[in-house]
């Protein structure tokens, strides 16, 4: 009698996704939860998270994820990997087309679709995309062992990354737009005193220049001076973009970024529609609240449940 | 079973197994150390399958195999590039989804 394949679908399997497999499946809701292969969550490009409770000395991202992803099996969890291309939302089951052609339906959805990095926007970045030009220090670091690269932005992710470049490039010039550093202090502190790092204040790329590979970055300052500083790379670690493509969001509601506006239950304007993690209009991005809203996501879904049947 | 047909080069295998192959490759530049790397191995997987006989879908460890990314000027992973007639015929960098990889495939057959 049950004219839905799912009780609940979650899309995405960053954290917010994972906690949410995990509570589903405690739950014993009838859940599957679809990731890409491609947007496994942003922590996968973090070298070390030491802000995430319970693990004294740190742990790597992709160690972190590895676990979450054992935790959701244990308790049977259904995992697929399988990219999705729509979604109907406009009747009370709700339908998930599938890149392969599939539909599957379910009452309740839960969105963990995460963010990607922001592009700087200047010329040059493009061509020069895995050629000196990288998103990602933890992937692309080793590549420049005792080279001298930049890292453009102010947040957590840049400077803490600027740091972890340290173990391989010479020197490491963080190149910000503002006069100080938007960063957690203690992560401040560590970068202040490297001695490989140094900080280019009030300055924005113009332009990324090379032939074969990124030979140099041309900078303005915020007064109007020019300039250009030769490096071999450059990490551009400044925010992030919301995964929101086969996204409904006129109807889900969302921030004027793209980003999905949930309730304190991470209900959206949908009911049965719930959103987790980065993909949500909020201020702070953290993998331990995206961990929290994956729970409370799926509270909100048992509660639209136990409604409907 | 998954990843069988994945086929693992190393810098020595590269000119005859990729180059001087008689089907095109993809060949994805990969390490232990990098997550993104790593999401998309089960992509990768799959892929081999289902284009097996038609397209080699190959992974080189970049930590073990300098010589071949340095040759493509490969400087961010995962990258991927597709060859055909010992040419490149094209590159993609970072983890993209699955639709993506087999557009690009497709362009090779």
């Amino acid at each position: 009698m049950n004219p839905a394949d799912y009780q609940l679908v979650i899309i995405g399997g960053g954290p917010a996704g994972l906690t949410a497999g995990i509570y589903a499946a405690r739950a014993r809701l009838k859940a599957v939860l679809l990731e890409n292969g491609a947007v496994a969550g942003q922590v996968l490009t973090t070298d070390w998270v030491d802000n995430y409770p319970g693990f004294p000395d740190g742990i790597s991202g992709f160690e972190l994820i590895d676990r979450m992803t054992a935790q959701a099996a244990r308790f049977g969890l259904e995992t697929r990997q399988a990219q999705v291309t729509g979604l109907d939302i406009a009747l009370p089951i709700k339908k998930v087309h599938l890149e392969s052609g599939e539909t599957i339906t379910s009452r309740a959805l839960i969105i963990a679709t995460g963010a990607r990095p922001n592009q700087l926007g200047v010329p040059g970045e493009k061509e020069l995309t895995g050629k000196g030009v990288s998103y990602c220090a933890t992937c692309d670091g080793p590549f420049y062992r005792d080279q001298e690269i930049a890292v453009v932005g102010g947040g957590d992710t840049a400077v803490q990354e600027a740091e972890h470049l340290t173990k391989f490039a010479s020197r490491v010039t963080v190149v910000h737009r503002r006069a100080q550093l938007r960063a957690t202090q203690i992560i401040q502190e560590k970068a202040f005193a490297n001695p490989k790092i140094h900080f280019l204040w009030n300055t924005q790329v113009k332009g990324i220049e090379g032939t074969a590979g990124v030979q140099r970055l041309h900078l303005q300052t915020n007064d109007g001076q020019e300039g250009s500083l030769a490096v071999t790379g450059v990490f551009v670690l400044i925010g992030t973009t919301p995964n929101n493509d086969f996204l409904p969001l006129e109807q889900l509601g969302s921030d004027k970024h793209g980003f999905v506006l949930t309730d304190g239950e991470m209900r959206t304007k949908i009911p049965g529609i719930m959103a987790a993690g980065d993909i949500r209009s909020k201020n702070v991005r953290q993998i331990v609240n995206g961990a929290g809203e994956g729970a409370v996501a799926v509270l909100a879904a048992v509660d639209y449940l136990n409604d409907f049947e | 079973m998954a990843g069988e047909k994945v086929i693992h080069l190393t810098d020595a295998e590269f000119g005859k197994k990729v180059l001087e192959a008689a089907i095109p490759t993809l060949l994805d530049f990969w390490a232990p150390w990098c997550g993104p790397c790593r999401a998309i191995g089960p992509v990768i997987e799959e892929l081999a399958e289902e284009f097996a006989g038609k397209v080699q879908i190959a992974k080189m460890n970049v930590d073990e195999n300098p010589a071949t990314p340095g040759k493509y000027a490969v400087r961010a992973i995962p990258t991927l590039i597709l060859f055909k007639n010992g040419q490149v015929l094209e590159q993609i960098t970072g983890a993209v989804g699955k639709a993506q990889l087999s557009a690009m495939i497709n362009k090779a057959l």
